[in-house]
């Protein structure tokens, strides 16, 4: 089977991250973004996965071989010279995803989850229509477009952009699988999917809903971790799911709290408190004393001893001083040097910065 | 995205001229430490560009130095020293300034950031080859009128033979305290004391950062660089600053002079005074390259004051443009667009009626119609003959303080919104209107 991930361009909102690296392969808890989810298909019994970027990054393709060779599965780039919205990739990607009648699975790059596809597969042959759409509940569904569905059969009738009365609490959650014969009612150029082709597979009764949350007795867990406030919750979303379902990867012990995932080459020091929700990276050094919640930190880089950490991402190679203390989704880029005795509250830092000043506020240190 | 930052900001470019043997060294210099404030003032445009080839008035900033230099009688030859990766642009800036000057030009790579008088201390053996009796050192960073024959004529009526000379120039002041500060004696003009940026006023006369040396100033660095490697606390013993370590030294021993200039002078530290520059050298444009300055024409733009643009933009002829606006290759300029004091760069499309006024748009960069970008000049005091730029810091009291507005390399406006005292990173694509923010 086939999938194609919406990969897109510059992973502009995740940035400083992304100034370094391409988002697909920031790492998510130790793992790269795409891998996640191109894992998850995998299992699924996809066996190729086109990526449809409009960026192309060298990194990316060479990562990409590297994979193919580890999963056994083929990878293909499409790369959009000139922007073709949320619909036109599938059209680019036309011949690799047409070439036999088995349905194909679409995914958006920016969403972590309890991945469906299993049964997303089995809901989709079940109902024998054109179109799924997995859906997720939300607690706040006017800021965003909602989904309006019959109940028993998944049939959906209609899509309302920020509903300002209540109509549905279930939103898209940019995982679907069509038939291949969907691909042509969308032409090579800037297509909405949302807001061009989804209507009106619906209007034919062609588009179908699956409740993310429906099929499984466990609660599925499910986040758009483009940008850092939300990549850190869903972290917290993604450690809870682990320690439900593999409890042995988290760190536990003195010093250890809540759902804490420790590279085995990182190295802790004396006296620390990790957690809950923290991941550490590969090759980090964490030196005595330090506090540290609800983080991030990427590989190689050390946080020296007295500091304390919430809701923060520490760049690659990145160094924080002794007796720092960050907070607020404070976000430092790839090797950012905080010097000690600093406070940072919300400070989002480009990469190669030295922190001298304290940051009281949030702001941005280009 | 890949950045001219990394390993190698170049911060600093030093222009030796020998005199009489015709070599010129150009050093480009790395900042001595990766993550000093000053390696990333000069984002987001650093994340396409080294500072030195960023364009100001139409060239980058280096040629308006190798043209300087080529004005010089018998200059022939043109060292570069940095620490910069060689890389597709710089070599290709290069090979065309060698083929237009008809000079060598050589870049000798550093192994690791010496300083100012490091790196020509290394490589001094290159530099003194053919055995000139003087050679001239200029900043990158700095836009200037390069009184170089100027300053030849006066090492020769003033002090020893072999005495070196500083150009300085009259700064207000406060602002003196930002730079090199030289205490003269008025009628030797010898440096008697000299202090690189103190915390108390010194002396209204500050360091151009353009000099004129012989190799006798090897000595004096070779005396400093012994020095340091006896002294165990001092890290990187290479690393020498021509500023701090030599001329504090040699101040008050008759050998150091300034040579004062009251032709225009400025730093180009951050991108907002590469406007300012821009100002300045479009200016000079009037007696060096008048064939630069574009003029009202049949079928052209209106052209207001100042303006450079370069033969390959295309212009509707009811835009108005200036003053002090640098159109780059490839521009695309529609109706009724009206742009004011800003630097349009390479490929950028500016689409009908919109106004940008104190901007730089980046390269290939999208403006929709109608929108407005805007800045806010930091330019000096113009009622004040020696107030310099700003040495600006994005933020005062923890607000972004209103600023030339920069656009990166391929951001896309919308039309009409407003873009007012912002910085966009490059390959953006907004959808509305910001007003002083940084959009990442």
């Amino acid at each position: 089977m086939k999938a194609l991930i919406l990969v897109g361009g510059y992973g502009t909102r995740l940035r400083p991250l992304t100034l370094s690296v391409p988002k697909p392969l920031v790492e998510f808890c130790n793992k790269p973004i795409l891998l996640h989810q191109v894992e998850a298909l995998v299992k699924a019994g996809v066996d190729h996965v086109v990526l449809a970027v409009s960026y192309m990054s060298e990194l990316l393709e060479r990562e990409m071989r590297v994979q193919e060779q580890r999963l056994g599965i083929r990878i293909s780039l499409s790369h959009e010279k000139e922007p073709l919205g949320t619909a036109g990739p599938l059209a680019l990607a036309r011949d690799l995803l047409n070439d036999d009648s088995e349905p194909f699975f679409v995914l958006n790059s920016d969403v972590i989850c309890d991945f469906p596809f299993k049964d997303l597969l089995q809901f989709h042959r079940n109902h024998g229509k054109e179109g799924t759409i997995v859906v997720t509940r939300v607690e706040e569904p006017s800021k965003y477009g909602v989904v309006v569905y019959e109940a028993d059969s998944g049939r959906i009738h209609r899509f309302v952009e920020k509903p300002q009365v209540f109509v549905s609490n279930k939103i898209n959650a940019g995982m679907y699988i069509f038939n291949p014969s969907m691909l042509s009612r969308i032409q090579l150029r800037p297509t909405s999917i949302e807001k061009e082709i989804f209507p009106v597979m619906a209007g034919e009764g062609q588009l179908y809903a699956m409740e993310l949350q429906a099929h499984s007795s466990t609660r599925r867990f499910w986040m758009d971790i483009g940008q850092p406030k939300d990549f850190l919750t869903g972290m917290c979303m993604y450690l809870q799911s682990v320690r439900q379902h593999a409890p042995e990867r988290l760190r536990t012990g003195p010093g250890f709290l809540g759902n804490v995932l420790v590279d085995p080459t990182a190295q802790i020091g004396e006296n620390c408190t990790i957690g809950p929700n923290v991941t550490i990276g590969a090759g980090v050094v964490v030196e005595d004393g330090v506090r540290i919640k609800r983080c991030t930190v990427l590989k190689g880089s050390r946080v020296r001893s007295h500091s304390w950490l919430e809701s923060c991402i520490v760049g690659w190679s990145s160094s924080v001083g002794q007796w720092v203390r960050m907070e607020n989704v404070t976000v430092l880029g790839e090797d950012v040097i905080v010097n000690d005795e600093l406070y940072l509250n919300g400070a989002n830092v480009l990469p190669h910065k030295s922190i001298n000043e304290s940051v009281p506020e949030p702001r941005i240190i280009m | 995205m890949c950045e001219f930052n990394l390993n190698c900001y170049a911060h600093v470019i030093l222009c030796f001229e020998k005199c009489y043997t015709n070599k010129v060294v150009i050093i480009i210099f790395l900042k001595i430490f990766k993550h000093c404030f000053s390696g990333t003032r000069f984002r987001p445009l650093s994340f396409e560009v080294p500072k030195p080839l960023f364009p100001v008035a139409g060239v980058p900033m280096l040629q308006h130095h190798i043209e300087a230099c080529a004005k010089v009688p018998n200059m022939k030859e043109i060292l570069l020293i940095g620490f910069y990766q060689p890389n597709e642009e710089l070599n290709r800036f290069l090979l065309n300034a060698q083929q237009e000057f008809k000079i060598s030009i050589r870049y000798l790579q550093e192994y690791a950031a010496l300083g100012t008088g490091g790196g020509i201390y290394h490589f001094r053996d290159q530099i003194v080859s053919g055995s000139p009796e003087a050679f001239f050192v200029l900043n990158a960073d700095v836009c200037s009128a390069f009184p170089l024959t100027e300053m030849l004529s006066f090492q020769k009526e003033h002090g020893e033979p072999n005495s070196f000379v500083i150009l300085g120039t009259t700064a207000n002041r406060k602002q003196s305290m930002n730079y090199g500060c030289i205490v003269e004696n008025e009628e030797s003009n010898e440096v008697l004391h000299y202090v690189e940026k103190p915390s108390t006023f010194v002396s209204d006369i500050i360091n151009c950062g353009i000099y004129l040396f012989n190799p006798d100033i090897f000595q004096h660095i070779g005396a400093v660089f012994q020095k340091n490697q006896q002294d165990i606390s001092v890290l990187f013993t290479e690393a020498i600053r021509l500023e701090q370590d030599i001329f504090t030294a040699l101040a008050g021993q008759g050998k150091l002079y300034v040579y004062k200039t009251l032709s225009f002078w400025s730093q180009i530290k951050s991108a907002g005074s590469a406007i300012y520059a821009s100002r300045l050298y479009l200016n000079q444009y009037h007696t060096t390259h008048p064939e630069r300055l574009a003029s009202n024409k049949e079928g052209g733009p209106k052209i207001t004051g100042n303006v450079y643009i370069h033969p390959t933009a295309n212009i509707d002829p009811t835009a108005v443009l200036g003053p002090n606006v640098s159109i780059g290759t490839g521009v695309t300029i529609g109706a009724g667009v009206r742009v004011r004091e800003s630097i349009i760069l390479h490929g950028a499309n500016l689409q009908d009626h919109c106004c940008v006024l104190n901007s730089i748009v980046g390269w290939d960069s999208t403006i929709g119609k109608w929108a407005r970008v805007e800045g806010t000049p930091s330019d000096p005091n113009p009622n004040d003959p020696y107030a310099k730029i700003d040495s600006e810091t994005l933020f005062r009291e923890g607000k972004l303080t209103p600023s030339i507005t920069i656009l990166g390399c391929n951001v896309t406006i919308p039309s009409e919104v407003i873009i007012l005292n912002s910085i966009v990173l490059p390959h953006k694509d907004l959808n509305r209107g910001f007003k002083n923010q940084i959009i990442l």
